[in-house]
């Protein structure tokens, strides 16, 4: 059981996020977080995907994945070089003082930004692969984190590749 | 300009449809108006389930593509056990619903109901129709994927405004279509068909494992040619019967939890298994471990999901069975000897027959055989679910594809009536048998309505033993005979069907078999057979839950 990358491209049809989602639910497949938005194609959507599974288990999201009608190309890009990137906001406890500049610290090794200061909380915004951004929650706990949102990884591949699928004309 | 309605109605008619099933209502009233003075027919049903499982009768016997018709809200929700039905059973049908208007969607209006949402799961893909603009390349889109690859089910929701709205005709039904994300497989991949045929050549116990997709791509012959050609014994799935004939030397019959024991003997020892157009259902393979345990597997599907899904194998070949079976053909040489096979098939057949036996009451398995004697393998027997399906799948002798509908992946008590009806207007020269059983016949008895007010010409056979036979069955061998709401009331199906001017008998004895089956035939018109059989009978043999497939219980008096 391992985390498993897919990036999927889709037609931006209503309904599409809940077909996949829909598909995940009922065969049981478990997503640990999915990302979607346009794409470089019009009417086209790209949406990454982590899931946790088994080799078997992979195979078969797949397979039901391209079997939606509105999934055009479904690619599994974990052994691939890719980049990665998640975004996160995270509003920690920082009262001024001491406590305040450590954060500042920590936010800055990360290069992360404080895009909001309260007067006891920060919100800082940070962009990574998921294991900065692991990394920077972990050390923030401790100062109490007050709310966090991550947007859930999206990735491409480096270099020509491209996940794309050519067009069928069929005159039924 | 045009209507959305006319629009439906011609794409319908460019598709080819003749027929279609459904029953009217609010929002679909526009459609109604259109076929009208329509050349299509339409046939009015009792419950929208009928029209859906007629539909899918229609499409099963004719291998073209079912179509029917309901309203929203509750008539939409109705047609739900048949579109699942037929999703199970990969049944090409397409199903219409109308829609509240679209300025009123989403917002609980009267008879809405989110159907699309509903059928996500039990469709192969589903529309909600926004414009009138879309409507053409929507139907031909629906017809197209219904039809295509592995079929199935494909609904089309339609709001009240898009059938009424008026688009341009120019270019309202597109002449092309572009499906970016559908694109079946058809061709086998060469390299892993050689290695097929290499293992076919080397096989000495061989199994050909046939299922439904053999009949969905008409690939009946070149199932046969492969058989004969290198003397593979052949086994079927419930889906498959027919796609053999049942006295052809090589035929095992069914195999899997009601198969026949030299089936499911021949599967556990073979050492090749050549699987086509089948899923490793959990009721053909047992406890999954020990089915075909030494046997390497080839396994052909058009769906690669279903490929590895359930067993691993060792050749998976994506593609279409008529075509990847014709290229095994042109390669394959004959093989490894199979005498020693053969003839230890023939003796487990011997010792190993399917039996039941004969006593004082009216035993259903007998009144199968003789209705397969009478027809000959003619016409078209369709089952309902429970007892009825399994005797019928046992003893009646198929000898052609699409000549046996059966509910086999969701098993739908209540399809067989009105799939009998979809099947006359697909062949409307055939005899039509449904094989039921009393509590599966009043899931839809209602049918008779529709039977008799269009004098459809299909004949019932009610096995009636007055219990939800295949539950008591199981509470018998598995629950210490605590008949537990499975006992139901004698009726008179036969006064029944009087009451809406169909011809009926009932027979309680074996010397009336015969004769009733015969009356049933010669007449013109419908009929109805009410057989008071055995009370007790049980379906053998019988491959407990969670047993492997070789370890059968063969009945035993009580
Ligand atoms: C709609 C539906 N409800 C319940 C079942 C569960 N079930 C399977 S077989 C069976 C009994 C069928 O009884 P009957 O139609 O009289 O046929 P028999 O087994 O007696 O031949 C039942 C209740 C089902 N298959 N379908």
């Amino acid at each position: 059981m391992r985390a498993h990358t897919l990036s999927v491209l889709v037609e931006n049809k209503p309904g599409v996020l809940a077909r996949v989602a829909g598909l995940f639910r009922r065969r049981g497949f478990n997503i640990e977080s999915l990302a979607v938005g346009t794409c470089e194609e019009p009417n086209m959507s790209r949406m990454t995907i982590v899931v946790i599974g088994d080799e078997s288990q992979l195979e078969q999201v797949q397979k039901q994945l391209n079997k939606l009608i509105d999934v055009v190309k479904v690619s599994d890009i974990t052994e691939t070089e890719t980049v990665e990137r998640e975004l996160a906001l995270i509003k920690v406890s920082a009262e001024p003082g001491s406590t305040r500049a450590e954060v500042m610290q920590l936010a800055n090794i990360f290069r992360a930004q404080i895009v909001d200061v309260g007067a006891k909380t920060v919100i800082m915004e940070v962009t990574g692969d998921t294991t900065k951004i692991d990394a920077l929650e972990k050390l923030l706990r401790q100062y109490g984190i007050k709310e966090l949102i991550r947007t859930g990884k999206i990735a491409l591949q480096r270099g020509a590749k491209i996940v794309k699928s050519t067009k069928e004309r069929v005159s039924a | 300009m045009k209507s959305g309605a006319r629009i439906v109605v011609e794409s319908l008619q460019r598709e080819g449809v003749d027929t279609i099933f459904g029953y009217p209502g609010g929002v679909v009233l526009p459609i109604y108006d259109e076929l009208y003075d329509s050349p299509i027919r339409h046939i009015l049903v009792r419950h929208e389930q009928a029209a859906a499982h007629a539909a899918d009768g229609y499409a099963r016997a004719s291998g073209r593509v079912g179509v029917c018709l309901a309203t929203s809200g509750p008539g939409a929700c109705n047609l739900v056990t048949g579109i699942a039905n037929a999703y199970m059973d990969s049944v090409p049908i397409v199903a219409i619903t109308g829609q509240v208007p679209t300025s009123l969607l989403g917002n609980d209006a009267f008879q809405e109901s989110d159907i699309t949402g509903i059928t996500m799961p039990i469709t192969k893909h589903n529309y909600l129709v926004k414009r009138t603009s879309e409507l053409g390349r929507i139907v031909r889109e629906a017809f197209y994927i219904a039809r295509t690859g592995r079929p199935g089910p494909v609904l089309i929701d339609i709001p009240k405004d898009v059938s009424t709205n008026q688009v341009r005709e120019e270019g309202a039904i597109p002449e092309e279509i572009t499906l970016r994300g559908f694109q079946p497989t058809f061709k086998g991949h060469a390299k892993q068909i050689a290695k097929a045929v290499e293992l076919i050549e080397e096989a000495e116990r061989p199994v050909i494992y046939a299922g439904g997709g053999i009949i969905f791509s008409e690939a009946s012959a070149e199932l046969l040619e492969l058989a004969e050609l290198t003397g593979m014994p052949v086994t079927t799935t419930l889906m498959g019967l027919g796609a053999i004939p049942c006295d052809h030397p090589l035929n095992l019959g069914m195999l899997g939890m009601h198969g026949t024991e030299y089936a499911n003997y021949a599967v556990t020892e073979s050492d090749l298994l050549l699987a086509v157009g089948v899923r490793f259902d959990d009721r053909v393979t047992g406890k999954v471990q020990s089915f075909a345990p030494h046997a390497s597997i080839i396994h052909i599907d058009i769906d690669p999901a279903e490929i590895g899904k359930n067993r691993k194998v060792d050749v998976p070949i994506v593609g279409d069975a008529k075509t990847v079976l014709r290229v095994i053909i042109n390669q394959v040489k004959k093989g490894a000897p199979k005498d020693a096979w053969l003839s230890k098939i023939r003796e487990w057949k011997e010792r190993h027959s399917l039996r039941y036996e004969e006593g004082d009451g009216l035993k259903p398995q007998y009144i199968i055989q003789q209705l397969s004697s009478l027809l000959k393998g003619e016409g078209i027997i369709v089952s309902e679910v429970g007892q009825n399906q399994m005797w019928t799948a046992q003893y009646y002798c198929f000898r052609r594809p699409r000549s046996w509908l059966t509910s086999g992946g969701l098993g739908t008590m209540g399809y067989g009536f009105p799939a009998s009806i979809g099947a006359h207007f697909a062949r409307p020269e055939e005899i039509v048998f449904d094989i039921a059983g009393d509590g599966s016949f009043q899931m839809n008895i209602q049918e008779l309505g529709t039977v008799a007010q269009y004098r459809i010409p299909v004949k019932v056979a009610i096995l009636n033993n007055m219990y939800l036979g295949m539950v008591r069955q199981w509470q018998e061998l598995f629950y210490n005979r605590r008949y537990s709401y499975t006992e139901l009331p004698p009726i008179d199906f036969a006064k029944i069907a009087a009451a809406y001017g169909i011809d009926g008998m009932c027979v309680e004895s074996r010397e009336e078999v015969v004769p009733a089956l015969k009356a049933a035939i010669e007449t013109e018109g419908p009929f109805i057979i009410d057989f008071r059989i055995e009370r007790e009978e049980n379906v053998f043999p019988m491959v407990p839950a969670g047993a492997a497939i070789n370890e059968m219980l063969r009945g035993q008096r009580r």
